[in-house]
């Protein structure tokens, strides 16, 4: 009940009680989330650790130098991580112009209407769609009736369609985020729509494309289920063609259409024979596997930091 | 003309002549009937008034009176977003092209017709790329007179000398007031025959108002600007003409002296009073 003369139906309110159970809300739920953050990240670094210490003492010249072997012991992964690093070229080649443009297309230029709707729901929805899919979808297209055959090339085309849907959608969200003032203040001057897009779009967007592109390369790098699909060996003791040589015309692009294998099929390979020793050839290969992920992710952040600082 | 040429004229303040004569002046451009729809809601109501030659027009309202959607109507901003609807017209001299036709492409209208925005808004770019934006947008590359163009924008705008030693640094790291003066700039470098200033100053500190005051004023004999503002004080300070509105039309338009002391409107007289708004 109120004391004053004018009552406002209120009554006394204990605003010290109030402050003090407020506080015990916030504390109490504090302590649940450090608790399930602690959990989450034990069981990660558990499991990191425990895949490097079978694994980092594996790890030396020969085994990054060397083929896979019968042996265990002479066991390298010289073809895998090659056959990586030129599966990721080709990915990054062509899913990152193809989804910018798209990412660009469908929210810059695509009239607002049904078809278009349909058309980003659909791309929104891909991403989602198992990986295998898109392995079976190169399976019958590319290998089989485009008779391309199981090379560097068709994995990283198989490659760039599982990314690409996540690529658009990242284009899209930083293009999307971009302030109004920005895009009023140039489309006042009079520039034209591709003029607006490329000189001021473009570039304040670059941050967000990039970690689209870098989130959807990380998850290909680690992609094994679409590459067995379409049929890479698991052992391969070559390499693809270099693509430079000494003689006219210098660069070659031989290697796309070469045979080729890719760490996680290595690993998968290797696990699933009875030796000891493969088995930690295999913990090897996924140490190198996370540090060219964290690498790649590193190289992102670095590249993200000196976009922001040269704008501001 | 180009540009090089048309900032010849407009430095030497020669009259060119313009078609349409009021009793007051030439007319640099009559707005017609003009009526306007975001999507259903109507915002303007056959809007009628003329915008003189190499003269200060203030549009002056309460919130929400269409002050501001009728100055983005004049270069096209609202074709950027859909279910927006233009009637009547609103014609430009010499050229007499019907700016809100829907046959004539919002980017030409933007040519002519420059545009300064309520929040500063600076590209996150150095402050010459700023002032050169317009120079580059239409097609002008030629070093020295993007060089000479950008000088005299900041001249003009009267922050050359605060920032001839940094060109080349962000415009973020300039403050508010020299922001905007830097959006003038921008606008003023293309040399344009009309200026928008969209409430230049509702953002700004008073030194940095008084200032871009000043700059309106000294831009008047050259070019044509309409300014929108919430400020009674600021429109019978720098305005030679005023246009009064209210609910989207517009209740009375003279000059700005006539508005001030002996409105004809009721409402107009209740609004310069302060009674509402």
């Amino acid at each position: 009940m109120s004391t004053d003369d004018t009552d406002t139906g209120i009554g006394k309110i204990d605003e010290q009680a109030l402050v003090a159970k407020a506080n015990r809300q916030d504390f109490r739920f504090a302590i649940l989330g450090f608790v399930v953050l602690v959990v989450a990240m034990v069981t990660l670094l558990a499991l990191v650790l425990d895949f490097m210490i079978d694994g980092v003492p594996r790890i030396d010249a020969d085994f990054l130098l060397n083929y896979p072997s019968r042996r265990p012991e002479r066991a390298g992964i010289l073809s895998a991580w090659v056959g990586t690093t030129l599966v990721m070229l080709t990915t990054a080649a062509l899913a990152v112009p193809i989804g910018v443009a798209a990412g660009i297309y469908l929210e810059e230029y695509a009239p607002k209407n049904w078809l278009t709707d349909i058309i980003e729901i659909n791309v929104t929805n891909l991403a989602g769609v198992p990986s295998i899919i898109y392995g079976l979808l190169a399976l019958g297209l590319f290998v089989q009736t485009l008779r391309l055959g199981q090379t560097v090339l068709v994995a990283g085309m198989t490659l760039a369609l599982l990314i690409l849907p996540i690529i658009i959608v990242a284009t899209r969200e930083a293009l999307r985020s971009i302030p109004l003032e920005i895009r009023e203040a140039a489309y006042g001057l009079g520039a034209d729509k591709w003029q607006v897009v490329s000189m001021y779009l473009l570039p304040a967007a670059r941050p967000g494309i990039l970690t689209g592109a870098i989130v959807g390369m990380s998850r290909a790098i680690g992609e094994t289920a679409p590459i067995i699909t379409i049929g890479a060996l698991t052992f391969i003791a070559f390499l693809p063609p270099p693509p430079v040589q000494s003689t006219f015309p210098f660069i070659n692009f031989e290697w796309l259409n070469s045979p080729f294998t890719v760490m996680p099929i290595q690993m998968f390979n290797w696990i699933s024979r009875p030796q000891a020793g493969f088995h930690v050839a295999a913990a090897a290969t996924g140490v190198i596997l996370l540090a060219m992920t964290l690498l790649m992710n590193g190289l992102a952040i670095y590249i993200r930091y000196r976009i922001r600082r040269g704008m501001k | 003309m180009n540009i090089a040429e048309r900032s010849v004229i407009m430095d030497s303040m020669t009259q060119a002549p313009i078609t349409d004569f009021e009793i007051d002046g030439p007319v640099r451009a009559r707005v017609e009937n003009l009526s306007f729809f975001y999507g259903e809601k109507q915002a303007l109501i056959n809007v009628s008034f003329p915008i003189h030659d190499r003269k200060v027009t203030a549009l002056i309202g309460p919130s929400g009176c269409g002050k501001s959607t009728l100055l983005r109507a004049i270069n096209r901003m609202h074709d950027l977003y859909p279910g927006n609807r233009y009637q009547g017209q609103v014609i430009l001299f010499p050229e007499e092209i019907n700016i809100v036709g829907p046959e004539v492409d919002p980017m030409l209208i933007r040519l002519k017709i420059g545009m300064v925005f309520q929040k500063p808004n600076p590209f996150p770019k150095s402050i010459y790329d700023n002032v050169a934006a317009g120079l580059w947008v239409r097609g002008i590359r030629k070093k020295s007179l993007v060089d000479d163009r950008v000088t005299q924008a900041l001249k003009q705008a009267a922050l050359w000398d605060e920032v001839k030693d940094r060109l080349r640094t962000s415009a973020y790291g300039l403050s508010g007031g020299q922001q905007q003066r830097l959006c003038i700039a921008r606008a003023l470098a293309p040399a344009p025959e009309m200026l928008l200033l969209d409430e230049p100053t509702s953002a700004l500190d008073p030194i940095a108002t008084a200032r871009i005051e000043e700059l309106i004023m000294e831009l008047a004999p050259t070019v044509t600007i309409v300014i929108v503002t919430h400020n009674m004080q600021q429109a019978a300070r720098i305005s030679n003409y005023t246009a009064f509105m209210h609910l989207g039309q517009m209740v009375e338009f003279d000059q700005t002296a006539a508005i001030f002391t002996s409105p004809k409107e009721r409402r107009t007289q209740d609004y310069i009073t302060g009674r509402f708004g």
